[in-house]
């Protein structure tokens, strides 16, 4: 998968009580919850967002609450990608669960500025900052999960593995 | 070459001789939680999949404590779809309200977690079961449908932490300056995808109540896990649970041997900790609590998963007692269980706290994360014995929350600022 879009830059330690606020957690609706995605540390996000476009982030993003409805929020606001220095680990699980590309990379965050494109190829596990000229690496994912990532996520592979026992 | 105790745990539940951290592993759980914000979430996932049936009636815990009392119609609607899939699939461990308790205090009250036990949980402060000497930790919404259906979780194996705590903490030092302390030392992702595990003559010396802060806070330090290992205090705990219940029946317990195998140790001088406070906006902005005396505050929250159990409320009540909360300040507690309002009606506690002017909750969730009873509108500013200070987090993105212990607290609500025991005159009657 390659996506390609306009970064929205953020600091360290984003936690997902800024990334969907708890007043909104009375609903799992995605479109409902996208709504107000980012709403406490960028209130103009979800004015500004456009489909395709990716979150870059320093390091520890997701942090605090396991609520699944930040990677939902984000995604059904309309964020292809998020590219970060590291992930929180539910946030990181509950990426992956739920269908949310993630890319690990420290460089790309750290150098990508707001308003830059950049260009994600998950496959073949390259961030290219398109405005910059620059390409980085990207971190791969352990080989189990990728296994996961490619049968579609964690319930999929859950029905397929009960259905073997 | 030893293995830690997260190490033994794991393996057993992968039905495994040894692993090591780093091993991705399926592990059997134990119990699996979810809450009335997580649940819903999670069983539109489960039943989206095809699901019928839940592993196992007994092992799967629904925890209406977050929005409940229902704090309006939206919340009321999650909470019936949570309570309808309860009844269908005939859960076990559902609490309905005048039951129900704040899950981490809650269910380990119930004895339904055992040492050496698995439990994950949609609810990032799954971790503090690691006080019993148990795995726990949280996961999303997904994972918690997929752990519904299937009865297990993978996880990777994690490295671990080894903190020690030299000497004994001084008056008025509780686990939570302790484990603020830590988080200030290591910062918020100091324990990364890591088990921290509590050792050391301050956590031998340690309550139950106080290893359960600690271990609750451990998400805190971006860790997976917390845990403490089994002893004297842990028997005690378990044995004083519920007739019949698991952790009454607990069977073979794990230690970490001497030569296991750590990411890094550290060590901590525990008498030399301050009672600690977090700043806005993040638990790791630590600073000693005298430090800050004097800065103004408009409410004082005593209670939550992190601080919600008796001796906490004792606590409060020690410096409450003959004191009245400042005219300029709402003081609220969130007691954990209806067990410890039970109690704390029972030793004059809860008396203590009302005619010092405090209001006394049911257990919620509540205010901890912005939800009801007690939010802060712009430019307010809180000392919570909760775990989050993040902006916005109880209120308005415009207010603070400053993280303390039951003691700094109730002192803060007498000056009306942020104070210290001592400074209120606590300690001189004894």
């Amino acid at each position: 998968m390659v996506f390609e879009g306009i970064v929205h830059a953020y600091g360290r330690d984003v936690d997902t009580d800024v990334i969907i606020p708890a007043r909104y957690l009375t609903t799992s609706d995605p479109v409902e919850l996208a709504r107000h995605a980012m709403e406490d540390i960028d209130a103009d996000f979800v004015r500004r967002v456009q489909p395709g476009d990716i979150v870059v982030a320093l390091e520890n993003f997701g942090c605090g609450s396991s609520r699944e409805h930040a990677p939902v929020a984000l995604r059904a606001s309309g964020v292809s990608c998020v590219v970060a220095a590291s992930f929180a680990r539910i946030f990181y699980r509950n990426a992956i669960n739920t269908g949310l590309p993630i890319v690990v990379c420290p460089d790309a965050a750290r150098e990508a500025h707001a308003g830059d494109r950049l260009r994600v190829d998950l496959g073949a596990g390259v961030v290219e900052n398109l405005s910059q000229g620059r390409r980085y690496a990207a971190e791969a994912f352990p080989r189990f999960m990728q296994d996961l990532i490619d049968r579609g996520g964690l319930l999929p592979y859950v029905k397929a593995h009960m259905q073997e026992a | 070459m030893g293995q830690t105790i997260t190490e033994k745990i794991l393996a057993r539940a992968a039905g495994k001789d040894a692993v090591r951290a780093g091993d991705i592993v399926e592990a059997r759980v134990d119990l699996a939680l979810a809450n009335d914000i997580t649940a819903p979430l999670a069983l539109a996932e489960f039943e989206k999949a095809g699901f019928t049936n839940v592993f196992d009636p007994a092992r799967i815990a629904l925890v209406p404590d977050h929005f409940t009392p229902n704090k309006d119609i939206k919340a009321a609607g999650q909470a019936k779809k949570m309570r309808e899939f309860a009844r269908a699939h005939g859960i076990v461990n559902y609490f309905e309200v005048g039951r129900v308790g704040i899950e981490h205090v809650l269910l380990p009250d119930q004895g339904l977690v055992a040492p050496g036990d698995v439990v994950i949980g949609a609810d990032s402060h799954t971790c503090t079961y690691g006080a019993v000497a148990a795995f726990s930790t949280g996961v999303g919404s997904t994972d918690f449908a997929a752990a519904m259906a299937w009865g297990r979780v993978w996880l990777r194996v994690p490295e671990s932490i080894r903190f020690v705590y030299h000497g004994r903490l001084r008056p008025f030092v509780t686990g939570k300056d302790l484990m603020l302390h830590t988080i200030g030392l290591i910062g918020v992702d100091g324990a990364l995808y890591q088990a921290m595990e509590f050792t050391g003559e301050a956590i031998e010396a340690l309550s139950m109540d106080g290893r359960f802060s600690m271990c609750n806070m451990a998400i805190e330090a971006g860790g997976k896990s917390g845990i403490v290992g089994f002893d004297q205090k842990t028997t005690q705990y378990l044995q004083s649970r519920p007739e019949g219940s698991r952790a009454r029946a607990a069977g073979e317990v794990f230690a970490s041997d001497p030569d296991a195998s750590y990411a890094r140790v550290v060590d901590v001088d525990a008498a030399a900790v301050p009672p600690t406070v977090s700043r806005p906006h993040l638990p790791s902005n630590t600073a000693p609590a005298a430090d800050l005396a004097g800065i103004a505050i408009d409410q004082v929250v005593i209670g939550s998963c992190t601080n919600g159990r008796l001796e906490d409320l004792r606590q409060a009540a020690s410096i409450l007692r003959g004191r009245t909360v400042h005219p300029g300040v709402r003081a609220i507690i969130l007691p954990g269980t209806q067990q410890v309002c039970l109690e704390a009606a029972a030793d004059g506690t809860m008396q203590t706290l009302i005619e010092a002017g405090c209001a006394f909750s049911t257990p919620t969730c509540g205010p901890c994360l912005g939800g009801h009873m007690g939010v802060l509108a712009e430019g307010e500013r809180a000392v919570a014995t909760t775990n989050r200070n993040f902006v916005g987090r109880m209120g308005h993105t415009g207010s603070e929350v400053y993280l303390a212990s039951p003691y700094v607290a109730a002192a803060s609500a007498v000056a009306g600022h942020i104070a210290t025991p001592d400074t209120v005159g606590a300690g001189e009657e004894s």
